[in-house]
């Protein structure tokens, strides 16, 4: 088999998964891309360790490896998603943005008189939308 | 192998799945019945009510075919297969009888065949979120945690037969198996069959299905053929967890004269389980869910860490 | 894509690679479904599909063993994991009502909102700048590289699991210390304080 066919796949589940990541709102859609696009790296250590004939076989063993690891990872990311769903009653990345710089949740308008915006979202622990946030933009 | 073997070991496959079934539901009417007391259907077929299992498969076919106005239609129509073919596939693997009894013999076994059990509950899961209805989102729910929890100690004491063997493949297994291998792989066997039963959602484990809080669980939306295939998932998860259970820690085709009668002995072994399976619904009450949960968190994985121990000490021992 | 032009090799395929683009297509789908479906669950159905396929693929590629081991964590724990995420975060159970209804395009339009973000073209130009990027890096330089499928199963389990505990032990054990960790980890995170609520 031409090396090139598993190279092309995992190169665009890579880009499908890359895409999943950047164009997802809920938390959990995001995971599965980042999953896609673990899947892709896994395809090429397995194909270029069948390819190397690699006497320690240590593309598969990273791929055994990184399937572990991102069960761990489902793991820890989900609990981490429901404590935040219980305490926001949200799962949108979109709207978890109490930690950013206070540029000001009023857009870019102004970056110095925004001391007071920076503490409403703050206090914003309710499962209500509170203050929508100008960053979420419908498509 | 030429193509007239494989059709032939294919049709026997599909044959097997036919039947084995069918038999375990008929044996469940029955058994169930003479427990509790009375008769048991006995119309149908004339002796002993033998044909009311096609009876009702007749009636669940000419019932209407329903999808809920709020289902999710694609997933809901889906749900019932993705639960039954799993089992189908399983079958493939497991050895009746000595040398070459088996359909196709899979290198990795063991992992073949757990991991497609788990892809069945899928099912369950597909059919409890796209009926749109809380009871069978609760079901669906209770189901995935209680896959999530008896996942694990299954795998361990599966984990345990394939150490003393040094092999992962089923008919590699039955080939160096001896007859002390019974006591020594005996806690491993019972927490195998348990979790397999809790994974079928058996009772006692059968609170993702409990009538009395959520109606049917992932079920209560189905109605006709669709459930009729949910049915028969289960009992062919029956059959399917008996076999393996008798092949990993029974020692499937041994016996006597294994050579010659061979598939009598897995076949005995199997149906004396699935007897057990049915026996033990009709003599224990349903876990409840927090129960469920810590049976498998703090018995059956300890139990079945314990017999890797074991196992892993008498293999450098000996 | 895969008609590297004037290469002899790639316009007599064989068996195994035909079928290996056959399923390798399937998978694309299957991600890029799950990638924009406006369905939440949906996509991890989807995402079942894909991984599916990827264990098909390390098959074709005689890696039984993490095929395996792909269907037995990926299919059967984490899509389940997935679910019981999204069926926890209350993913919206499919829009009550019927396509004639008036306010099926406003329900539709929320669970889009729901599902993608306001970056979504950035997100493309992103994506499919990568791809031009790495499929014609990948293709210049393996043109002509040929796997041999044919001498040996690369990935049986008896050659993994001498691999793994020959070469690869210490790693094994330190992931060990790390799975426990994570175990610990999400039980802290999802245990709740006494008094109330966090």
């Amino acid at each position: 088999m031409h090396l090139a066919y598993p190279a092309v796949l995992a190169a665009l589940l890579f880009c499908v998964g890359l895409y999943g990541v950047l164009a997802r709102r809920n938390v959990i859609l995001v995971l599965m891309s980042v999953e896609l696009m673990l899947n892709a790296v896994n395809l090429n250590l397995v194909a270029f360790d069948v390819w190397l004939r690699d006497a320690l076989h240590a593309g598969q063993a990273l791929t055994l490896f990184v399937i572990a690891i991102a069960a761990a990872e489902i793991g820890i990311g989900l609990a981490i998603v429901l404590l935040v769903y219980r305490n926001r009653g949200s799962s949108d990345i979109d709207r978890l943005r109490d930690l950013r710089e206070s540029e000001g949740p009023q857009g870019g308008s102004g970056g110095g008189s925004s001391d007071e915006a920076s503490v409403t979202p703050a206090t914003d622990n309710g499962p209500g939308p509170g203050p929508d946030p100008a960053g979420r933009q419908h498509a | 192998m030429d193509a007239l073997d494989v059709t032939a070991r294919i049709a026997a496959v599909l044959l097997a799945f036919l039947i084995l079934p069918l038999l375990v539901g008929q044996t469940e009417h029955k058994v169930m019945a003479h427990m509790q007391g009375r008769v048991g259907p006995m119309y149908a077929g004339g002796f002993h009510g033998w044909a009311q299992l096609v009876a009702d498969g007749v009636k669940f076919a000419q019932k209407e075919d329903i999808v809920p106005a709020g289902a999710d239609r694609r997933v809901f129509q889906l749900a019932p297969a993705v639960a039954l073919i799993p089992y189908m596939l399983v079958l493939v693997a497991i050895p009746v009888a000595p040398d070459g009894g088996v359909v196709h013999a899979i290198d990795a076994g063991i992992f073949f065949v757990l991991a497609v059990m788990g892809v069945g509950v899928l099912g369950s899961l597909m059919g409890g979120w796209a009926s749109a209805n809380k009871f069978s989102l609760l079901g669906g729910l209770r189901t995935a945690a209680q896959l999530m929890a008896y996942e694990l100690p299954m795998l361990l004491s599966a984990a345990s037969v394939a150490m003393a063997a040094g092999t992962l493949s089923l008919p590699g297994i039955l080939g160096v198996w001896e007859w002390w291998w019974l006591p020594w792989q005996l806690i491993g066997a019972v927490v195998f069959f348990t979790a397999g039963l809790a994974e079928l959602q058996r009772p006692p484990f059968d609170a993702p299905v409990a009538d009395s809080e959520i109606i049917f669980g992932a079920y209560t939306e189905y109605t006709g053929l669709r459930f009729a295939l949910f049915l028969l998932a289960e009992y062919a998860g029956i059959v399917v967890l008996s076999a393996l259970t008798s092949v990993l820690f029974l020692g499937g085709w041994h016996g006597p004269f294994a050579g010659s009668v061979g598939w009598v002995w897995t076949l005995l072994k199997t149906g004396v389980l699935a007897f057990g399976v049915i026996w033990l619904r009709v003599s224990y009450p349903r876990l409840r869910e927090d129960q469920v949960q810590r049976l498998a968190w703090t018995t059956l994985v300890p139990l079945a860490l314990l017999q890797i121990a074991l196992t892993g000490v008498v293999k450098v021992v000996m | 894509m895969n008609l590297a032009a004037g290469h002899p090799g790639f316009l007599s395929p064989t068996g195994v690679e035909i079928v290996f683009v056959l399923v390798g297509l399937a998978t694309l789908g299957a991600a890029l479904v799950t990638v924009t479906t406006k369905r939440l669950v949906h996509a991890a159905l989807w995402l079942v599909a894909a991984l599916g396929g990827v264990a098909v693929e390390y098959l074709l590629l005689t890696a039984e063993f993490i095929a395996w081991v792909q269907v037995l964590i990926y299919v059967g724990s984490v899509v389940v994991l997935l679910l019981f995420g999204l069926m926890l975060t209350k993913a919206p159970i499919v829009p009550p009502i019927t396509r004639d209804d008036p306010s099926y395009a406003e329900v539709r339009a929320q669970a889009t909102a729901d599902a993608d973000s306001g970056n979504r073209w950035i997100a493309l130009a992103v994506a499919l700048a990568a791809a031009a990027t790495l499929v014609t890096v990948v293709v210049d330089a393996f043109r002509s590289t040929w796997i041999d499928l044919d001498e040996s199963v690369a990935g049986s389990a008896k050659v993994t699991g001498v691999a793994l505990f020959r070469h690869w032990v210490l790693p094994f054990e330190a992931l060990s210390v790390l799975l426990l960790a994570a175990l610990v980890g999400a039980i802290v995170l999802s245990k709740r304080r006494k008094g109330g609520e966090r």
